[in-house]
């Protein structure tokens, strides 16, 4: 194999439920390559050392959002994230943190599964057109208006990052919200108001207090602080009318 | 399970949540409110392998193209193998489709009037494939998936990979599967059953598949009774980034993209596809089909005309004269991944690439509505053979093949399940058989053999024997390997005695498919001794429409063995013909 410059230390989160009392810590070497990510390293232990190493991948190409693990402390898509960047090593690897370890690297995002339907990420309109119409017309510059926050891969990143999130697990989270702001801003949809509705309420957006480390760990640029931001500039407006205009006004 | 009983009963039963297997499950939840419909996936739906779709998705939709036109096309891109009923159907249906997930929120790029903006795509006459810049497959994916949650009548089995269907008489009564996140074994009852698990790359060493792409749906159709059809057509994508084997998309060329071998030579021309012209041209040249392609890179190694690499032999994609706004435009992905894998940047760099197995024609046989031999039992997407896309499929056709076909069999299933009586008892016998097989024959065993080992063997014994080009003693020689490594197989046990998310186990589920898949391809290769599309035997150089202009069927015998059928090929207008690119 090429590119060979020694080899550098993988010091790896272990957790098994029905066998392990509690979390410990696994070491392995691992062949420093210049082209190889900590996935890539991850899977040289599964196959050729430790078979009993569990962690999710699949795409390897930083686009199905499976493999997003903390790597020294910040969490990343593994499969994106090279060895050569951390050598000497060595590289601490653990499961997000804010969500429940099922085992070893793999952590349970039901949580997230489950609010995700909440905000309503699908496109709203009080009247369908038939498909026998045609397209509903969407210049380029309106695509680009919501195209930033179509871009989420749902990876979890941004959960784990969230001080909020981890103190507050009622709150609906970065990329949910994100999602909410990318139909609100598509021009085919209707359905905003129904979203705010429901953002609105206690735990939804009023819980981020703009730490904004979201944002800075999106693998893809989404800007999930920028649509909390937004969302929340809506609801002031709203609490703001609500105050002001007796409520059939609204 | 440990009752015999069931965990779940469902009218019909959805495996997979990629393109095909959402499309289903949206098009049975509209098709009858009171139907109970479940989604069962071995990964959460927008992990899917749809997720890594690049290019576009082929409909007539553009001024001045016609149905008739992508139907040639796609006829004399399969090289004359594809089902012409199905072909039409499949063009006729496309467009709708693609409408329908822009009214679902599919964010397709746009002309500057608004209307959806189409691209080139190899091997078609005319500008018709619907992209969403780069990320086509992703935009499709979430789309679908972010819809089907407006449906929250459907359940959802997130994270449980199938085992085995549960076949009685004939009839499919549902599934067995773990439950990976507890690792208990399940078993689901339901009148209808949908697969919709993807493709195989992972038979092969070199792919641009994802991980999971490991033909689950095909081996578990296979062993059911349900035959195997073209399974010898294994698609090559010209364009793989070495290493890792990232796909750079055919958009890249249809963008203009050059193929230049180590002289800086676009080498296309030396093979009967065309004349180079600065910018693309339809059919031609660098949008060629990807079989001839494929090929012409074979044929410059050999005549010493490409480069070396870590990673073998390579040519270069150059975009350089596309220029910074059109990449960051049309390509934004492939610029990012060529930063990230290859640490180059396509404007101002060549990039290296070299063919990688792309994506399987053959799969399970099914009729028009996806129904497969076995009554109950369905079948769309890459898992599925119908066929439109018979020996070689065009790029961009495979993402509205998953929307036409998976919307069909989903209403087709909904259909029959409203007819189809529930489980008879054998099925809870056979259920606790195969929670006997996962519990003793793997789980609770150390074995002599490892997973790893035989996976890797496998996956060289396939590119050597079943490569671009194959002969009659490379595939005989492949199938020794094969049977000597099924052997080996039977020794693999699970080391990891956790039950939770056990992927070792994981692992060693796929491994047994692969194999069978691997053997199906070298089984159908042999067979056909002729070279059309994607299937190139050294040994019998030329097409032979007299004895070939059919399909190859892989039966799986009682005691293992598999038996060939034959199945002509539905011809409607298009008369077998050659195939002409470039001129
Ligand atoms: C990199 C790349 C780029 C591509 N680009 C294009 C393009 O531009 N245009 C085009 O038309 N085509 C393209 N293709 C091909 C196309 O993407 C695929 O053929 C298509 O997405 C397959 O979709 P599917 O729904 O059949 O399967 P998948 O999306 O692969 O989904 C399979 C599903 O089945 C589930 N599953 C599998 N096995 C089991 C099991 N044992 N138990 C439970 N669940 C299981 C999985 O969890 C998954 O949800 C591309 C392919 C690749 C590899
Ligand atoms: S917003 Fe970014 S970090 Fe958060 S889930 Fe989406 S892609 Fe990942
Ligand atoms: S493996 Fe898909 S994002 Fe990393």
């Amino acid at each position: 194999m090429p590119d060979e410059a020694g080899t550098i230390g993988l010091r790896v989160a272990r957790y098994r439920p029905d066998t392990d009392s509690e979390p410990g810590w696994q070491e392995y070497d691992v062949p420093l390559r210049r082209e190889w990510t900590v996935l890539d390293a991850l899977n040289h232990v599964k196959n050729e050392v430790d078979p009993t190493l569990s962690f999710r991948w699949s795409c390897r190409m930083g686009i199905c959002g499976s493999c997003g693990m903390d790597v020294d402390g910040t969490p990343r898509l593994t499969c994106g994230t090279f060895l050569a960047d951390f050598a000497p090593g060595p590289i601490r690897v653990e499961p997000l943190s804010n969500f429940p370890v099922v085992r070893d690297l793999v952590v349970d995002i039901d949580d997230f599964i489950q609010k995700l339907p909440r905000v309503k990420p699908w496109i709203i309109r009080d009247e369908e057109k038939s498909v026998d119409e045609g397209e509903y017309l969407q210049s380029p510059e309106e695509l680009d208006a919501y195209k930033q926050f179509s871009m989420c891969i749902n990876c979890m990143l941004c959960y784990a990052a969230c001080p909020v999130y981890g103190l507050d697990p009622d709150f609906v989270g970065p990329a949910a919200i994100a999602l909410a702001e990318r139909y609100d801003l598509d021009s085919r949809d209707q359905g905003a108001r129904e979203r705010l509705d429901v953002l609105i309420e206690h735990e939804g957006v009023w819980g981020c207090t703009f730490v904004g480390e979201c944002t800075r760990v999106c693998p893809k640029h989404v800007d999930p602080a920028g649509a909390i931001q937004r969302y929340k500039l809506k609801a002031a407006r709203e609490s703001v009318k609500a105050l002001l205009l007796p409520r059939g006004a609204r | 399970m440990s009752d015999g009983g069931f965990t779940a009963t469902h009218d019909v039963l959805v495996i997979g949540g990629g393109g095909a297997g959402l499309r289903a499950a949206i098009a049975l939840a509209d098709a009858d409110p009171v139907l109970d419909v479940a989604v069962m996936s071995k990964v959460y739906p927008m992990r899917s392998h749809t997720v890594s779709a690049e290019g576009g998705a082929a409909g007539v939709i553009a001024e001045g193209d016609t149905v008739e036109e992508h139907i040639y096309d796609t006829i004399s891109g399969s090289d004359w193998l594809g089902d012409q009923d199905a072909i039409e159907m499949f063009v006729d249906e496309a467009p709708r489709e693609l409408l329908r997930l822009e009214h679902w929120g599919c964010p397709w790029s746009r002309q500057p009037d608004g209307h959806v903006a189409v691209r080139a795509f190899g091997g078609m006459k005319k500008m018709r494939t619907w992209f969403a810049a780069d990320k086509t497959g992703f935009h499709m994916l979430h789309a679908l998936y972010q819809t089907s949650l407006k449906h929250d009548d459907v359940t959802r089995y997130d994270e449980w990979f199938v085992t085995r269907l549960l076949v009685d008489d004939g009839r499919v009564h549902g599934v067995v599967a773990v439950e990976l996140m507890t690792g208990r074994i399940r078993a689901v009852a339901a009148k209808a059953v949908v697969l919709a698990t993807g493709g195989c790359g992972k038979v092969f060493p070199f792919t641009t598949n994802a991980n999971i792409n490991t033909g689950d749906g095909m081996a578990l159709a296979y062993r059911a009774g349900a035959p195997l059809k073209d399974m010898e057509f294994v698609q090559y994508h010209p364009t793989g980034l070495p290493f890792t084997g990232i796909l750079i998309t055919e958009a890249a060329r249809a963008e203009g993209g050059w193929l230049l071998n180590k002289d800086g030579y676009r080498y296309l021309q030396d093979y009967d596809l065309g004349t180079p012209s600065p910018t693309p041209v339809l059919r031609s040249m660098e949008l060629g089909p990807r079989d001839r392609l494929s090929q012409a890179f074979v044929h410059e190694v050999e005549k010493g005309r490409t480069l070396d690499s870590p990673y073998g032999p390579i040519v270069h994609l150059d975009l350089r004269h596309l220029g910074a706004k059109v990449i960051d435009a049309k390509l934004p992905f492939v610029r990012e991944l060529c930063q990230k894998y290859e640490r180059i940047d396509p404007v101002t760099e060549l990039v290296p690439v070299r063919p990688v197995v792309h994506y399987m024609m053959g799969g399970v046989h099914t009729d028009l509505d996806g129904a497969t031999p076995v009554a109950g039992l369905y079948a769309a997407g890459e898992t599925a053979c119908v066929s439109i896309n018979g020996a070689n499929r065009l790029g961009s056709n495979s993402l509205p093949e998953c929307l036409v076909f998976g919307a069909r069999a989903g209403r087709a299933a909904a259909e029959y399940a409203a007819t189809a009586g529930p489980a008879p008892a054998a099925v809870a016998a056979q259920a606790a058989d195969e929670e006997r097989r996962l519990e003793h024959d793997l789980l609770g065993r150390a074995g002599t053999e490892r997973v790893s080992a035989i996976r890797t063997e496998m996956q060289s014994t396939m590119e050597e024997s079943a490569g671009i080009y194959r002969t009659g003693p490379s595939l005989a020689k492949g199938a020794d390997t094969l049977a000597e490594l099924q052997q080996r197989m039977a020794r693999v046990g699970v080391a990891d005695r956790s039950r939770s998310f056990n992927t070792e186990l994981v692992a060693a589920l796929e491994l047994a498919n692969l194999l069978d898949v691997a053997e199906c391809i070298l089984r159908s290769g042999l067979q056909r001794q002729e070279s059309r599309g994607a299937h190139q035997r050294t040994d019998f150089p030329a097409r032979d429409d007299e004895t070939f202009l059919t399909h190859l069927l892989v039966h799986r015998e009682p005691d293992g063995s598999s038996r060939v059928e034959r199945l002509p090929v539905t011809i409607t207008r298009w008369k077998p013909g050659e195939r002409v690119y470039g001129r």
